[in-house]
């Protein structure tokens, strides 16, 4: 610790005194240190700038005695230098580090999911019911051949449509970010509900292979994990290009998260900085990335569509033109939005684009090139809710990977501190005595919940709209209308403003 | 014994014969003829033995489980990509990125390799992957190295050639490379790695990889065994720990 503590705390823990019972839960649940204990003088106290408001001895003290509130901090009032830029520069003085932290960018860019509206039927056309008529939510991922009755593939082949039973999917997380247990929960969710997860690219753990017909197994630069049996196991191949939160950049897991059981995983050895390079070596072009997908379906026999993973930047729909002449089943592009368990700072806040602009770029380039039946589009990065989900649809995705969303139903209150390895939610932690907090099974349910909770919502909004099939709705910008949009992002987007009639 | 004529036919229609002919059990394929076909051998988990007659193309053994090929010819790009067990031996060049994040197995190439080779290579448990170059290499030699060997010989160097390129061992946090000779101070070290004396352990393991190595090419093991090595390992397996402000 440096001599002199120059970022004041960001939060403090407020103790009802009267509430407390000293049963020291809190103590014990905090991953941070936060809550403390004089067996002395019997006194539970705080230290509050250990403080990150994960929420977690709130939730659990069971006489409700705490609350977490911001601290007010009273420097002089400055729009331009805001706190946030003082602390940062602290701690960049301090240490001469990079700025880290965890899940999505927080910053209050536009967030265009909140400025489109959904159509509803009136009178012309009936309304649907989905309590009572048929709804199909079932998507099939994949590449579909350019016309009937000829020969199915040119180039590649045909490999399998992949079905899934609701439009939602859960993104790349890779075991070594998040725990076993957060891990096993998502497997168990998507095998349950008949969608897929992703490993992400830190390999499938040995005891989680009967999940692997529902696993999107990914192969990143630093190829951990990946051998035959992997790709053979899985029931989609994704190749990570990018991720949303770090554009451009590669990854270094912290060697001391590489436990045994990480290291196996990953088959590397335990306590090696896991690192992955920006590029992968063999991918320099297009013709490069073709070469690669190419050699994940020779090793696979053509049995596993192949998905390209990038994030959302400047040039995604030639991009993305690219990768579908390359010879991609899926294409998955991921939003500034997109969560991440370590990212710098300054990478997550001010790389990328928006998901919404994206998806809607990219459908429109690849149906203007005739090509937009060769891929399946997939769109992630900050979906919130199904009405986010439906959105995306209409703008042209396929389907979404949901990532943060899926956390938070596992307990994550988004403190950001995923990166330290600390979460007291037991999530993105390798610490046993908090990786236990976290059952499985029980979150697994949770996010069952949540995805029939979703897909129910989904239903009644294609109903709402007249439409009784997911596939009806996909790139049918006709049912959404912008609110408080400029002329250049109606146009970007394909849509019209809100008043305007079909 | 089989024979394969690649003349004329596509990377898939020849690799479908060849899985073919592995799926029923055939234990040496001798391919004939082969002018660029890519992906030979690549995802095949079998104990059988190729012969590659001709230059086969980009990713020859890419994610391979236990084959052993031979090459009569040059190679191209990704010889070995993630690899995982098994022996390819070039009776000639081969060009960049061979050994790629390679887990497993041995790799023999009998003269000059391009740029990035071995690359990311690992050991994992009793998996530890060998590279043996018999010439010289390109720039990014054992980058990003995290497991494995690697040996470079310098054979039949042209007088004036350097034995490597530039950024040798830049980011590397495992395993070890040996260098047969010494490297020139103006070649650009990646300032991850330390450049050591090998001890004599290291010479005994080393002595064996270059038999095997003889052996394949048919040369004399004790001749290059003659010249003294040097040997690259990394200052620690965490290069990049301090990098974050917490």
């Amino acid at each position: 610790m440096s001599a002199i503590r120059m970022n004041p705390p960001e939060f403090r823990v407020v103790r009802d005194e009267e509430k407390c019972i000293k049963c020291l839960v809190c103590v014990r649940q905090c991953g941070f240190e936060a809550q403390q204990y004089d067996p002395e003088e019997d006194r539970v106290y705080s230290l509050d700038e250990n403080c990150v408001a994960c929420q977690r001895c709130v939730c659990l003290c069971p006489t409700r005695a705490l609350r977490i509130e911001r601290n007010p901090v009273p420097y002089k009032l400055n729009a331009h230098w805001t706190p946030e830029h003082i602390h940062n520069i602290n701690k960049q003085a301090a240490t001469g580090g990079v700025l880290l932290t965890g899940m999505g960018n927080d910053k209050p860019y536009p967030a265009y999911f909140d400025r489109l509206l959904l159509n509803a039927s009136q009178v012309t056309n009936p309304s649907i019911d989905p309590l009572r008529e048929p709804m199909e939510l079932r998507t099939y991922l994949g590449s579909r051949p350019d016309y009937l009755g000829g020969e199915k593939d040119r180039y590649f082949g045909p490999t399998p449509l992949v079905p899934i039973e609701t439009p939602i999917m859960f993104t790349a997380i890779s075991y070594g970010a998040i725990s076993h247990q957060a891990f096993e929960a998502l497997a168990r969710a998507a095998k349950a509900y008949g969608t897929l997860f992703n490993t992400g690219e830190g390999g499938l753990p040995e005891d989680l292979y009967e999940y692997a017909d529902h696993a999107i197994v990914q192969v990143a630069s630093g190829r951990f994990g990946v051998h035959s049996e992997y790709l053979n196991a899985a029931r989609v191949i994704e190749i990570k290009i990018g991720q949303g939160a770090k554009p451009g950049i590669g990854g270094h897991l912290p060697g001391e998260k590489i436990t045994a059981s990480i290291a196996a995983t990953r088959m590397i050895p335990e306590g090696t900085d896991a690192l992955s390079p920006a590029p992968h070596h063999d991918i320099y072009s297009i013709e490069d990335l073709r070469q690669l997908i190419l050699t994940l379906k020779e090793a696979t026999r053509y049995t596993k569509p192949v998905s390209v993973k990038i994030a959302a930047v400047h040039n995604v729909a030639a991009i993305a033109s690219g990768i579908a002449r390359a010879g991609a089943d899926i294409i998955a592009i991921d939003g500034f939005r997109g969560g991440t368990g370590a990212a710098p700072l300054m990478i997550r806040d001010h790389v990328g684009i928006p998901i919404e602009l994206a998806i809607a770029a990219v459908d429109q380039r690849l149906r203007e090139e005739g090509i937009r039946n060769r891929v399946s589009l997939v769109a992630a990065g900050g979906f919130r809710s199904s009405a986010d989900v439906v959105k995306a649809i209409a703008l042209g995705a396929d389907a979404v990977y949901i990532g943060t969303a899926a956390l938070v139903a596992l307990g994550c209150h988004l403190c950001q501190k995923c990166y330290t390895g600390k979460c007291s939610w037991g999530i993105a932690t390798q610490d046993p005595y908090k990786t236990r907090r976290l059952n499985p099974e029980i979150g697994a349910e949770r996010l069952y919940n949540l995805l029939h909770g979703w897909s129910h919502e989904i239903k009644e909004m294609l109903g709402g709209m007249g439409i009784n099939s997911i596939e009806s709705l996909r790139g049918n910008r006709l049912h959404l209308r912008g609110v408080g949009l400029t002329e250049a992002e109606l146009k970007l987007l394909g849509v019209k403003h809100a008043g305007e009639g079909m | 014994m089989k024979r394969l004529n690649a003349q004329g036919l596509s990377y898939r229609e020849l690799n479908e014969k060849i899985r073919a002919l592995l799926d029923s059990g055939e234990k040496e394929i001798v391919i004939e003829n082969v002018n660029g076909q890519r992906y030979i051998g690549t995802g095949v988990k079998a104990q059988a033995r190729l012969v590659v007659h001709g230059v086969p193309g980009n990713n020859l053994g890419a994610l391979m489980d236990g084959l052993h090929i031979e090459v009569y010819g040059n190679a191209q790009d990704g010889v070995g990509n993630t690899m995982n067990e098994g022996t390819i031996v070039v009776h000639g060049h081969a060009t960049d990125i061979t050994g790629y994040s390679m887990r497993g197995g041995k790799i023999f190439i009998r003269g000059h390799v391009g740029y990035r080779v071995g690359i990311h290579m690992k050991a994992f448990r009793e998996k530890n992957p060998v590279i043996v170059v018999g010439g010289k290499a390109g720039d990014f030699f054992g980058e990003y190295m995290a497991g494995g060997t690697l040996v470079l010989l310098g054979l039949d160097i042209k007088p004036g050639e350097q034995i490597v390129g530039n950024y040798i061992a830049t980011g590397m946090h495992g395993g070890e490379i040996f260098i047969r000779g010494k490297l020139d101070d103006d070649i650009l070290i990646g300032k991850e790695a330390k450049v050591l004396e090998p001890e004599e352990k290291d010479y005994h393991r080393l002595e064996a990889l270059i038999k095997e190595f003889a052996e394949y090419f048919d040369l004399d093991a004790d001749k290059i065994l003659a010249v003294p090595f040097i040997k690259l390992i990394p200052y620690n397996k965490r290069p990049y720990g301090n990098l974050y402000a917490y």
